[in-house]
């Protein structure tokens, strides 16, 4: 099994070094054939608008949809959510998503950084609560019946599933906790 | 990378917080790898934002322009700074005068998203630098070597970017300033316990910041590059010395046609080591920025700090 960290931009490094505490070594994905290589894959944090433009400019757009819809495993963390989505709340023009997970989201919709916080997360069937950082997070505003809400925050979802895709809109690779890591590397 | 940025959130979390040191690093790692552009008004804002800028610097003059018109550099007019916000969704920094607290406190009633406390603008105190841990809102400070940069963590700084020579063009000194700060913490991570407190004293910086620069192997706050970057060729230069993203300021919007150099500076940043992809996105964007030699400068940014 072999797995990839989208490395467009934003927080690929710390996603890799998840792995590497566990064990797995985790392959950075720029290009096309660099996805072709990988079973699953991690859509970091970072600038979703910015890595829209750079799946466009790398000629990722369209494989990354073939493999999503294949129902490759992915697991988006903040930006990877907002891209996993079927809808973009007041989404920036051209922004991609790609409808892995049928759920609308707001980017920023905490607010800005000032807003940024951190909040123990319980996820259900989990002992203890996980170490949750939001920065600059998007909002779940609606998630459709497919979508299994595995945590949620002040009433909105902050960790889900549907199908091969996890979605959470804080962020696993900030934190020391691996659960979240090791949870999807080894899931069917 | 920090490994006590995860401790942090293992120890502390037990109620939601904010302005944390964990929650204000944070949003400097989900810069990384990207480019962070110096704007005046909201429409090049929106060229940015277009061009897939991660962040954006609300300033009223770029440095090439305060370098040429002299006179005393400010905070920039929050309506100004304002209309930048509502321009864009990226984050949006603005910088204040190094000491200038109260401008750092105004910034932050404007909820920007990040302070730069810079060498570009003026100085406000010739000795000490803002206590920026007294701050929600997250800090970039400059620095010329390791022991600076330890000194603005010190103070609370959550980014540090290597200087250059804001507004000449020139990417000799932020490639000096890159290849001083990593050449130094490639030296200390081989250094023995004994050394580190000679370290500490010939870099003028807090031993646990020395120790913890031997034990990981690197800063604990990101690094990112400043000062002089204007092709996409100087975006992967600094970026392959190991920088984790790049600032770019007067290099964009006194080029003959900025928004296709922007668009080609995001995407050396991200494949800054494929030549191939860096040849191809480099053609055909006409004139870039005016460059000036450093030993002819009136005055030097870099040195302003202590």
């Amino acid at each position: 099994m072999k797995v990839g960290v989208l490395a467009l931009q934003g927080a690929f490094g710390l996603h890799e070094r998840a792995f590497r505490r566990i064990g797995v070594a985790a392959l950075q994905v720029r290009t096309a054939s660099e996805l072709a290589e990988v079973d699953r894959l991690v859509i970091p944090g970072g600038e979703s608008t910015a890595m829209s433009k750079l799946l466009d400019a790398n000629g990722l757009t369209a494989p990354l949809a073939d493999r999503l819809a294949g129902g490759m495993p992915v697991l988006g963390t903040c930006a990877g959510l907002i891209l996993l989505a079927a809808e973009v709340v007041d989404g920036y023009p051209g922004q991609h998503c790609f409808g892995a997970v049928d759920m609308a989201v707001r980017r920023n919709g905490y607010g800005r950084q000032s807003e940024s916080f951190s909040a123990p997360v319980d996820v259900r069937g989990w002992e203890s609560a996980f170490p949750g950082v939001f920065i600059r997070a998007p909002v779940v505003e609606s998630a459709g019946a497919d979508v299994e809400v595995l945590a949620e925050l002040a009433g909105a979802p902050v960790l889900c599933r549907q199908g091969s895709a996890v979605v959470s809109s804080f962020h696993p690779e900030l934190s020391e906790d691996d659960r979240v890591h090791r949870w999807f590397a080894t899931q069917q | 990378m920090d490994p006590k940025l995860g401790s942090m959130a293992a120890e502390l979390m037990t109620s939601r917080e904010t302005g944390t040191p964990l929650v204000k690093r944070g949003l400097a790692e989900m810069l990384k790898g990207g480019v962070i552009m110096d704007v005046v008004t909201p429409e090049q804002a929106k060229v940015a934002e277009d061009a897939g800028a991660v962040a954006v610097m609300a300033l009223e003059r770029v440095p090439a322009d305060i370098r040429r018109d002299g006179g005393v550099a400010r905070m920039s007019d929050p309506e100004m700074i304002a209309g930048i916000q509502e321009a864009v969704t990226i984050p949006v920094m603005a910088k204040a005068r190094i000491g200038h607290f109260a401008e750092a406190q105004i910034l932050e009633a404007l909820d920007v998203d990040y302070i730069d406390e810079s060498e570009v603008l003026t100085p406000a105190d010739e000795a000490h630098h803002i206590d920026k841990w007294a701050f929600t809102v997250p800090f970039v400070c400059g620095a010329t070597n390791l022991g600076e940069a330890l000194r603005r963590i010190s103070e609370g700084a959550c980014m540090i970017r290597s200087k250059g020579e804001a507004g000449t063009g020139n990417i000799v000194e932020a490639v000096r300033h890159l290849r001083s700060i990593i050449g130094d913490v490639r030296k200390i991570s081989q250094a023995d316990s004994a050394e580190l407190y000679d370290w500490a004293k010939q870099i003028r910086a807090p031993l646990p910041l020395v120790r913890e620069v031997a034990e990981t192997g690197w800063l604990p706050v990101p690094l990112f590059c400043a000062g002089g970057i204007s092709t996409p060729a100087d975006a992967a230069l600094v970026m392959q010395l190991g920088a984790e993203a790049v600032f770019v300021g007067s290099g964009i919007f006194k080029s003959a046609d900025p928004a296709p150099r922007a668009k080609a500076i995001v995407e050396a940043a991200t494949n800054y080591r494929d030549p191939h992809i860096l040849a191809k996105i480099s053609r055909g964007l006409g004139e870039p920025m005016v460059g000036l030699e450093i030993d002819g400068l009136a005055t030097r940014l870099a040195d302003r700090g202590w």
